[in-house]
């Protein structure tokens, strides 16, 4: 079946089964393989992608009830402000390990940057606390959060 | 120095080949000597090992660097060309990588395991730049007529001393690949005061992409006409297929083939039974699984269960047969039985698995006899050699592309799943198949970190001293084949510091599949040792950074027994000891109720590790860790601060993780329980500690870092709980209970 989806700002036309997970659409449909596969479950964050601006599991998401919210995906968040500094903060402090979980992190972070500018150290932990860093990048995660919020971290590093 | 971190020249070993690249610039080929145990032990060693590094030079002045070795996040796609480039003076900036194919011939051994890259190639990769400079300062010194001691390079660049002419490397490049390769013995490599890469915090060379959500991880491939396939495979291990009903399964929407595959019967590291469902993507080909009815021959691994395993090796425990001598020094238990005061205690740890966040996955495409694959593998050269004696085809007719991974601990030196996607691709020639596992397949397919059984036995002397010390260890196996990753080592501290020890072992026979999970062994040792080490201490009145610095004595370096001896140094071992007591301010902790410091030290992958952990425990069983000191000794540089600090940082997070989380795989009947990160939890942000880290550089080459700092910190975690609430955790994971 056909479905017309909005994804980083454009209408995509998807002819495939109503309950397939908007995470399955993305990078094996539409070829947006940025958002990745971690759990099909909704329990790592790796497939984070917002929806209207909300940071959402697209693993858990059925094509069919997409209607006309509108998808951004990591491929997209550079073109907005705050994805584009929360790029260069992840680069600055060089986040990652493997880096295979970091698309849903910036994702995460974005949507919560959005509503919360200047987050405090336990709002961080709570809107990240779904998307598992196996590398647990952690400290890492959140002091470039705290750098593209405007309020550098001391880190304990003696290198 | 004591292991001359910088030798004068290179061996006559070396091999120099240069060629003119298509394009022009400079292509250098060096092929060199490695030695490993020499590098890692400072002993003379064989020292007959070659790997290869490539160079090339481009007019525009890009270099590009072979990466040879798998990139899971430890950092080595960045790290080993930054010791090509350190030596070659180039610009960082101008530097590309490129990942080599799997290749022995070409490359030498190409894996990330065992913390080995660093040690093996920290001379070789540095030789390989040196000798691309002496190139392009020999044809600059041609081409202008001076003599090469005249010029000197800085950045990509070739300058005249004292005068006005300077080049840069690309437009000489073509110059240099006619000369013919100086003689490596005139070659000189850098004192480390003249670094101006190593040591420098570089950010990885994907992070860019990453950021930005580019295809560069296995699971991205895409392949014109590609189809994807799900493996469905026994509930339990050791499964054989009785019977198969596909049609069902066939007319699933999106669906294309349903294959059912005979495994080689080899269910330890070969191709297990299964049916292959493919569609056109790969949900509907994991929708499609559960509509195929298959009969299973389960009647293996029937008894095999983690209750099982804990019975029998309770059993074996409290039996006078204490099993096979891995290490047997004077009389211990003699020294026990006229011993002032005794301690003994079990301690015992579950299976684990890896849970990489990238699952499984394997894409290839087999046409006119021969098969191409993209594989995320931390051991591609190993799967290579599987794959063509699956297929039956010279290893030549399979090409194997390494992809950057979405993390590895050990998962992936394990090549099943591209043995698998081999197996499939070759039952539809020309069409591209891209196997994914589901995250439940990905937990209950591992090859899990091994359980194990510890009895001690202690003897202290009137004044306090460890006099005698027995561990009789229960491990899996049968006889003196032990499973992967559960083996005791005859080095293991306190083995060599004690007179009368007794390390010995027994097997249990498991159809589990077992394997190596970041610092294998080390990672379960750690605990069950250094948590009773704890328990002598107290015995003795002291604490276990003193009983260790006892323990330890005069600065010397001690040979373990047996084939394969293993270099401990009690020097370096007391140093990071010293350190990290210093640094967390061991003697001035606090000892209230709830809230407490822990120490442990273990050695590792030629990593010395000494760790404090700040813990506190709430009622009923809450353990929060506040901050971790580490202090670590891996040689005389660290490459590159900005990944060295992130390792650290990971591994303490996950040896936390796997103390106090609730990791445990269990196993009844050979069927794993365990399916996703619901009941096989993961670390979080939230429960993320500060972390302090201190190095400790010796002058000893550099050593790897993607391991060592994980196994300490969970037995001084425990001694951390133990001190703040009196209770010993002896069986991990820890489940306290202090209502």
């Amino acid at each position: 079946m056909a479905f017309q989806v909005n994804i980083n700002g454009a209408t995509r036309e998807v002819d495939a089964p109503r309950d397939m997970p908007l995470l399955w659409v993305l990078r094996q449909e539409l070829g947006l393989v940025g958002t990745k596969f971690g759990c099909g479950a909704g329990l790592c964050g790796a497939c984070t992608v917002h929806v209207d601006g909300r940071a959402r599991r697209s693993c858990q998401i059925q094509l069919g009830t997409v209607g006309t919210q509108k998808i951004t995906t990591i491929e997209q968040i550079g073109a907005t402000q705050i994805g584009a500094k929360l790029q260069q903060a992840w680069l600055q402090v060089d986040v990652m390990q493997c880096g295979y979980c970091q698309a849903g992190q910036i994702m995460s972070a974005s949507a919560l940057l959005a509503v919360t500018p200047e987050p405090t150290v336990a709002q961080i932990q709570q809107a990240m606390a779904g998307n598992i860093c196996r590398c647990a990048c952690y400290n890492r995660i959140s002091e470039a959060i705290q750098i593209a919020a405007g309020s550098p971290k001391e880190t304990h590093d003696a290198a | 120095m004591r292991h001359e971190p910088v030798r004068p020249g290179m061996d006559r070993r070396t091999l120099l080949k240069a060629s003119l690249l298509a394009g022009g610039g400079l292509m250098l080929e060096a092929t060199l000597a490695f030695d490993a145990d020499a590098a890692v032990s400072g002993a003379a060693g064989a020292g007959d090992s070659r790997l290869s590094a490539f160079v090339a030079i481009a007019p525009d002045g890009r270099v590009t660097i072979v990466a040879k070795n798998p990139e899971i996040g430890q950092g080595i796609k960045t790290m080993l060309p930054m010791l090509v480039a350190e030596e070659l003076d180039a610009d960082w900036n101008q530097v590309v990588i490129s990942q080599a194919d799997a290749n022995a011939a070409l490359y030498g051994p190409q894996f990330a395991g065992g913390s080995m890259s660093t040690p093996m190639n920290w001379m070789p990769m540095r030789q390989a730049g040196a000798a691309a400079r002496a190139m392009l300062i020999q044809a600059a010194a041609k081409k202008w007529g001076v003599d090469p001691s005249r010029l000197r390079t800085e950045k990509g660049r070739i300058i005249e001393i004292g005068g006005d002419r300077a080049i840069g490397y690309g437009e000489i490049a073509s110059d240099a690949a006619r000369l013919t390769p100086p003689d490596p013995k005139t070659l000189t490599l850098k004192t480390p005061d003249r670094f101006t890469i190593i040591g420098k915090p570089m950010v990885g060379v994907d992070s860019h992409r990453i950021v930005r959500g580019e295809p560069i991880y296995g699971i991205d491939t895409r392949l014109p006409g590609m189809l994807y396939a799900a493996y469905e495979t026994a509930p339990a291990f050791g499964g054989r297929l009785k019977s198969v009903h596909v049609e069902v399964a066939k007319a699933a929407p999106g669906v294309v083939h349903v294959i059912p595959i005979t495994g080689d019967g080899d269910y330890d590291a070969g191709l297990a039974d299964g049916v292959a469902v493919i569609a056109s993507n790969w949900w509907l080909a994991n929708q499609a699984r559960s509509k195929l009815k298959l009969d299973w021959d389960l009647s293996a691994a029937k008894g095999h269960g983690s209750d099982a395993y804990q019975t029998k090796a309770e059993a074996l425990l409290a039996g006078s047969d204490k099993g096979i001598d891995i290490r047997r020094d004077g009389n211990p238990a003699i020294k026990l039985a006229s011993a002032a005061k005794k301690v003994s205690a079990h301690y015992s740890y579950p299976f684990l698995a890896h849970a990489p966040m990238e699952p499984q996955n394997c894409t290839a495409l087999f046409k006119d006899g021969a098969i191409e694959i993209w594989a995320p593998s931390q051991m591609p050269q190993g799967g290579k050699t599987a794959v063509a004696k699956l297929l039956a085809l010279p290893e030549d007719k399979v090409t194997v592309h390494v992809t950057r991974m979405g993390g590895g601990f050990g998962r992936r030196l394990m090549n099943d799943y591209m043995v698998q996607a081999a197996a499939i691709a070759r039952r539809v020639p020309g069409t591209p198949i891209q196997l994914i596992w589901s995250r439940e397949d990905d937990m209950r397919r591992d090859y899990y970190r091994p359980a194990g059984w510890h009895a001690f036995e202690a003897g202290l002397s009137a004044d306090g001293k460890l006099i005698a010390f027995q561990d009789h260890f229960v491990t899996f196996g049968e006889g003196n084949k032990i499973a992967r990753g559960g083996d005791l080592g005859a080095h293991h501290v306190p083995a060599g510091l004690v007179d009368d020890l007794a390390l010995t072992q027994s097997t249990i026979a498991t159809v589990v599949n077992t394997g190596w999970l970041r610092a294998p062994a080390s990672n379960a040792l750690s605990f069950a040792f250094q948590c009773f080490l704890d328990e002598v201490a107290e015995a003795g009145g002291t604490d276990l950074p003193t009983l260790m610095l006892t323990l330890l004595g005069a600065r010397r370096v001690i040979q373990s027994p047996g084939e394969r001896p293993v270099a401990f140094d009690t020097g370096r071992a007391r140093d990071v000891i010293e350190k990290v007591i210093a640094v967390s301010d061991w003697q001035k902790r606090s000892k209230q109720q709830g809230r407490a410091m822990g120490f442990a030290f273990y050695f590792s992958h030629n990593g010395y590790f000494a760790e404090v952990v700040d813990a506190s425990v709430t009622k009923p069983s809450k353990i929060q860790v506040h901050k971790v000191w580490v202090a670590g000794d891996v040689g005389s540089q660290i490459i590159n601060p900005m990944g060295a600090e992130n390792q650290v940082r990971g591994a303490v997070i996950d040896g936390i993780a796997q103390a106090i989380a609730g990791q445990a795989i269990e196993i009844v009947d050979g069927a794993v329980r365990q399916s996703n990160f619901h009941n096989f939890p993961l670390a979080r942000i939230p429960t993320t500690p500060e972390i302090e880290i201190a190095w400790v550089r010796s002058d000893n080459p550099p050593t790897g870092l993607g391991e060592p700092a994980l196994p300490p910190v969970i037995p001084a975690l425990m001694n951390a709980v133990y001190a703040a609430t009196g209770k010993r955790v002896r069986s991990l994971p820890a489940k306290l209970d202090l209502a």
